[in-house]
């Protein structure tokens, strides 16, 4: 079954003072997040990315178009007991402790028996039980973006919404992240996850969808966009100077040290190795060269604005 | 969602807010001032001889009256306003809970804020009556009346705060509900300029008078403070005027509330 299911979902904003321009803040939007996926929202700043999470989780309200979660209508109350929620640059009720609001948020989430011991439990795995009982107005940004990890996920979601969860983190605060949305892989949650942080998106997505200027670009299986070669291959050998037999192959290379790296077509493979043993040249390692997620991320930002039948469907590398 | 889930979750919000505000040191500074100002009140009283009782009741309930406005305000205005801009409703509105039962658990936590309030500033109204008068009389029963009534002028500033905080600044919303408390404290002149004015302006005023929160009718002070009794019937209609009208205004903030985009 889908965890996700966004039917053309579309929001636009009336601007101007007389209230008469609409302005897009999302173009109909149609993707399928499927249980137990990481999917990485990706885009720059004001792509729609928050706009898409505000309105799967009600707190704007679409233009057009709906969106299943979980087998349900967005709008059915229950849906709510079964998702968690990070916030952008989450802030929290500066005069209550991390323990309190936790707390305050099992109740509102319904939760009864054994609350208090799943309240410590998460304190505990997002590293805050020694400072559960200060008061959150004396929590830095850090801290506060581990008690919203923590409040996310106290009610045990089978899908858990993290809007840029890294924002805000150093290296530290950033692994520790990865590794708990890592874990909740483990568990079977899905997450849904925006970012604009490209290597996080690479190193714990199944997929990514890419937004721009409030419309899907593209969405692809991460494995399969950085497994796709460019037709190119990099040679990297032992040599002080790059050898001319390779440059007339039409190698673009660099010297570093005693090392040469060289990029060429994959034709041209056999005719670079036959010059290395000419010249009796040690080759270190001959790899194809991959695309990158920034590379697809570019590229997805360069299409021209308009409508893609390909970001309709919500498919498509 | 069931019945008995609305309430609880109405109770978690209101006690949240509750002890929210509590904290808010802020708050107890107009506590400080307010109990202060009761003490101004003795010193007054002492050198107002014969009118002692007279000049604490009036300066007391006048003090805690106004306080109890500002604070009213100060909360009110903030308890919406504040979530959305500092996205503390987002984590809320996730999870469970009705727009609606937000908006009504904000409202019953700040009233419970004031009437813990009240109840600390009448402590020391009621201390500095007994420092002039050295014990308590019968009639001090119907200051125990007027300050039931404050206690509703607050559910209303309350209602009519979340009102305006539900679609309005934080700034225009306490500019808004403070000139309805000015205007409603008026409210019985404004009926009286309605009835002896004629024609378009006479129905506007009418309209007017009757459309603003009728303040006037809940401020006995004076009455209380000369040891005149207080009506079962007058405390009867205002309990339910005061309950009615607080009851729109917070059906107002809803309905403006439940449509709103949290941008």
């Amino acid at each position: 079954m889908a965890a996700i299911e966004i039917l053309d979902l579309e929001k636009s904003y009336l601007v101007g003072f007389w209230h008469k321009h609409r302005k897009p803040a999302l173009r109909p939007l149609r993707l399928t997040i499927e249980e137990g996926e990481v999917f990485g929202f990706l885009g720059p700043n004001g792509a729609g990315k928050t706009t898409t999470l505000k309105l799967l989780m009600g707190l704007v309200f679409p233009t057009a178009g709906t969106a299943r979660i979980l087998g349900m209508d967005m709008d059915d109350p229950r849906v709510k007991s079964q998702i968690g929620f990070l916030p952008e640059q989450p802030y929290f009720y500066d005069h209550l402790s991390a323990r309190e609001l936790l707390n305050y948020y099992g109740q509102l989430s319904g939760m009864a028996q054994g609350r208090s011991a799943r309240v410590e439990q998460m304190l505990a795995r997002v590293g805050l039980s020694d400072s559960a009982g200060v008061q959150l107005r004396k929590f830095s940004k850090g801290m506060l973006q581990r008690v919203g990890l923590a409040q996310a996920i106290l009610h045990d979601p089978k899908l858990v919404f993290l809007d840029e969860p890294m924002s805000g983190l150093d290296p530290m605060g950033r692994r520790e992240v990865r590794d708990l949305i890592q874990q909740l892989r483990h568990e079977g949650k899905t997450v849904f996850f925006s970012t604009h942080i490209l290597s996080d998106a690479e190193a714990l997505c199944d997929r990514v969808g890419v937004i721009h200027q409030g419309e899907l670009r593209g969405v692809g299986a991460v494995a399969e966009l950085t497994s796709a070669t460019q037709g190119k291959v990099e040679i990297i050998f032992c040599a002080q100077k790059v050898p001319a037999g390779l440059i007339s192959l039409g190698a673009e290379a660099r010297v570093s040290g005693d090392m040469v790296n060289a990029v060429l077509s994959e034709e041209q493979q056999d005719a670079a190795l036959d010059v290395l043993r000419r010249e009796r040249l040690k080759l270190i390692s001959l790899t194809p060269v991959r695309r990158s997620l920034e590379e697809y991320y570019v590229q997805k930002l360069q299409v021209p604005e308009g409508p893609k039948e390909e970001s309709r469907k919500g498919v498509g590398v | 969602m069931n019945s008995g889930g609305t309430n609880a979750r109405i109770g978690y919000i209101a006690f949240n807010t509750f002890r929210e505000a509590v904290r808010d040191r802020v708050l107890y500074n107009l506590i400080a001032f307010a109990l202060l100002l009761s003490g101004a009140a003795i010193l007054v009283g002492e050198i107002s001889i014969d009118i002692e009782r007279l000049v604490v009741v009036n300066l007391g309930l006048t003090a805690v009256s106004l306080f109890g406005v500002v604070i009213a305000i100060f909360i009110g205005i903030g308890l919406v306003s504040k979530e959305i801009d500092k996205r503390t409703l987002y984590t809320v509105l996730s999870r469970p809970v009705r727009r609606w039962e937000f908006v009504v658990g904000k409202f019953f936590g700040l009233t419970g804020t004031l009437v813990v309030n009240t109840f600390f500033m009448a402590l020391g109204v009621f201390l500095a009556l007994l420092y002039v008068a050295h014990k308590f009389e019968m009639m001090d029963v119907w200051v125990l009346v007027a300050l039931y009534f404050i206690v509703l002028q607050f559910l209303i500033v309350c209602a009519l705060a979340l009102f305006f905080s539900s679609f309005s600044t934080p700034l225009m919303s306490a500019v808004f509900t403070f000139a309805l408390f000015v205007v409603g404290s008026l409210a019985e002149d404004l009926r009286g300029f309605a009835r002896i004015t004629q024609g378009v302006g006479g129905w506007l005023a009418t309209a007017i008078a009757y459309l603003v929160p009728n303040f006037s009718t809940l401020n006995v002070i004076s009455q209380v403070a000369h040891g005149d009794a207080i009506s079962g019937r007058l405390i009867l209609y205002d309990s339910v005027y005061a309950l009615l009208y607080s009851a729109m205004a917070i059906s107002g903030a809803v309905l403006i509330f439940q449509r709103r985009n949290l941008k």
